[in-house]
């Protein structure tokens, strides 16, 4: 399964494919269907990967890969609930990581892009980082008006969950705040409401 | 902030609310028109900035003129509503001690009737005379300002200022003060690369524009500043045309009317000029706007003309981005009667 995403701007991340490295560790951050590319890194890599391998992963409600991940018997296996509940521990793993592991971010946009943003605020480079898009297209948007952030945004347009206005969802995207930019679509004419794509699934 | 003396030549009006901001015909004669022929499209349209042509915004390195203690008292009121519109990340402090320095130095050599800045070692006395500011404070030291040094020197330097780190061969956006953009966010795009700040520009990608600017940009040294000229609309004559404030000011694109375009259309001029600092090799990035309104331009017949030429031709879909689409006809019926089909004469100045 390869990633739907299509290149637009050039502020719009794209995503490679897992490669395993020969890295004296690795530390594997993903979520939901990002378990899969995981996954078919395992097929690729060189007996005893998983020896010096951590595996941080969020279970998806529809996309479920906890047993087989743990079946690859990595050094030290992790789930959170939610992203949102990872990111405390990702913080400190990134602090304390030591040179020369790899790191390998894959799923959704969202967990690639706070991820990112965590090891960012840790002094990794962005571009060191191996990332693989699988599943759900949903993002996160920033709105430029109140700063506030959406999660799991579906549709084009979409309502800010915090002012209300409602947003276009543009491909402008921060690796900063891991989030696109919206931006009120209906400002010249507020009484002029356009009907809501689903068009981030 | 304090009043002005009477006798320094700024105006007192707003960029807000009654909008009183006028030019004054020297003012409108002075101004960095931006079309040098009678079309336009996207070009790596850099040249040195030095030398300046008297008369002329260009005429001194950091331009002060007429509108500079209502644009400050203007900044001030954008920053008190929104302190995310001045940032730095924690790696540009250097590079804002060194912005600091250049306008200053630049001021107080251009017009030391209004600045001054002594310098005894590390202790800096600076007299800013049209703000009634006068500051002791301890150069490389933040504690002995009221702000960060950045916002310090740009509270008090018209224009937007963006300060880029050079690294991997490219500029990143780290720092800057953004009050006065043309609807871009510094909050969203600080940390940026120049290619991603850059990306929601159409077309300019596929004609290497931002490539070969890019290695243009990199080649500046130390003295030998650079500078081009951008353009835009607005309604108004409103500084600060944020995205943040998108859904309070978007509403005024649609009151253009045939009989206020000439009175409430503005050409929005950026004067861009980019210098490269001394201690910290960041470059720094100040870009300075000019509204001239469209019966601003009907009082110099080249420029009036040209304009009409340039709105006429100009592509689609430049338009639309520059968000032109809700008045850019009604904006050409007002200039056609002064365009009377004959070729104008080569470059920006007026005749």
């Amino acid at each position: 399964m390869s990633s739907r995403i299509v290149p637009t701007i050039l502020s719009r991340p794209v995503y490679g494919t897992l490669t395993p490295t020969t890295a004296s560790a690795h530390l594997l951050i993903a979520d939901a269907d990002g378990g899969t590319a995981i996954l078919d890194l395992a097929k690729a890599a060189p007996a005893g990967f998983f020896d010096s391998a951590e595996v941080c992963y969020v279970p998806g409600a529809d996309a479920d890969f906890s047993d087989e991940l743990q079946q690859l018997s990595p050094r030290q296996f992790h789930t959170s609930p939610t992203i949102q509940a990872l990111l405390p521990r990702l913080s400190r793993t990134f602090e304390r990581l030591h040179m020369g592991t790899s790191v390998y971010l894959a799923g959704s946009e969202s967990l690639i892009g706070l991820a990112t943003q965590s090891a960012m605020q840790a002094g990794l480079d962005y571009q060191a980082l191996q990332t693989e898009h699988r599943g759900t297209l949903a993002r996160r948007v920033q709105c430029v008006h109140c700063k506030g952030t959406t999660e799991n945004v579906t549709t084009q347009p979409a309502e800010c969950a915090h002012c209300g206005l409602l947003l276009f969802v543009r491909d402008h995207y921060s690796r900063r705040l891991a989030a696109f930019q919206g931006v009120n679509i209906n400002a010249e004419d507020p009484t002029d409401v356009p009907p809501k794509i689903e068009e981030f699934t | 902030m304090a009043t002005p003396a009477a006798s320094l030549p700024f105006r007192d009006e707003t960029f807000r609310d009654d909008f009183t901001f006028r030019n004054s015909p020297e003012t409108v004669l002075r101004a960095p028109f931006p079309f040098d022929k009678d079309s336009y499209m996207y070009a790596v349209n850099m040249e040195l900035h030095k030398d300046g042509r008297p008369g002329t915004a260009f005429e001194e390195p950091i331009d002060v003129d007429e509108h500079y203690v209502s644009e400050m008292r203007d900044r001030a009121l954008v920053l008190d509503e929104d302190p995310l519109r001045c940032q730095s990340l924690p790696h540009m402090t250097l590079a804002g001690w060194d912005t600091l320095e250049l306008l200053m130095t630049c001021k107080a050599e251009s017009y030391p009737e209004w600045f001054s800045l002594e310098r005894n070692g590390d202790q800096w006395r600076w007299i800013n005379r049209p703000l009634g500011i006068d500051d002791t404070f301890t150069f490389g030291d933040e504690t002995t300002l009221p702000y960060g040094p950045l916002e310090y020197i740009t509270r008090q330097a018209q224009g937007d200022f963006c300060v880029l780190d050079e690294r991997q061969g490219n500029f990143w956006m780290d720092a800057g003060i953004v009050t006065t953009q043309a609807d871009w966010s510094l909050d969203f795009d600080i940390g940026m690369n120049f290619f991603e700040w850059h990306a929601p520009v159409p077309l300019a990608h596929e004609k290497g524009i931002f490539k070969r600017a890019l290695k243009y940009l990199l080649s500046i040294q130390q003295g030998n500043p650079a500078r081009r000229l951008n353009w835009t609309m607005t309604v108004n004559p409103r500084l600060d045309t944020s995205p943040e404030n998108y859904h309070q000011w978007g509403p005024e694109n649609t009151h253009i009317t045939p009989e206020n375009v000439g009175d409430k259309l503005y050409l929005r001029i950026e004067l861009q000029s980019f210098w490269r600092l001394p201690r910290s090799n960041a470059l720094l990035f100040p870009i300075r706007c000019y509204l001239l309104s469209m019966h601003d331009l009907t009082t110099v017949p080249k420029w009036a003309t040209r304009m009409h030429r340039v709105l006429k031709d100009l592509p689609d879909e430049i338009a639309s981005y520059k968000g032109l689409d809700n008045y850019r006809q009604i904006a050409i019926d007002y200039l056609a009667p002064y365009d009377d089909g004959k070729p104008t004469s080569k470059g920006p100045f007026p005749d």
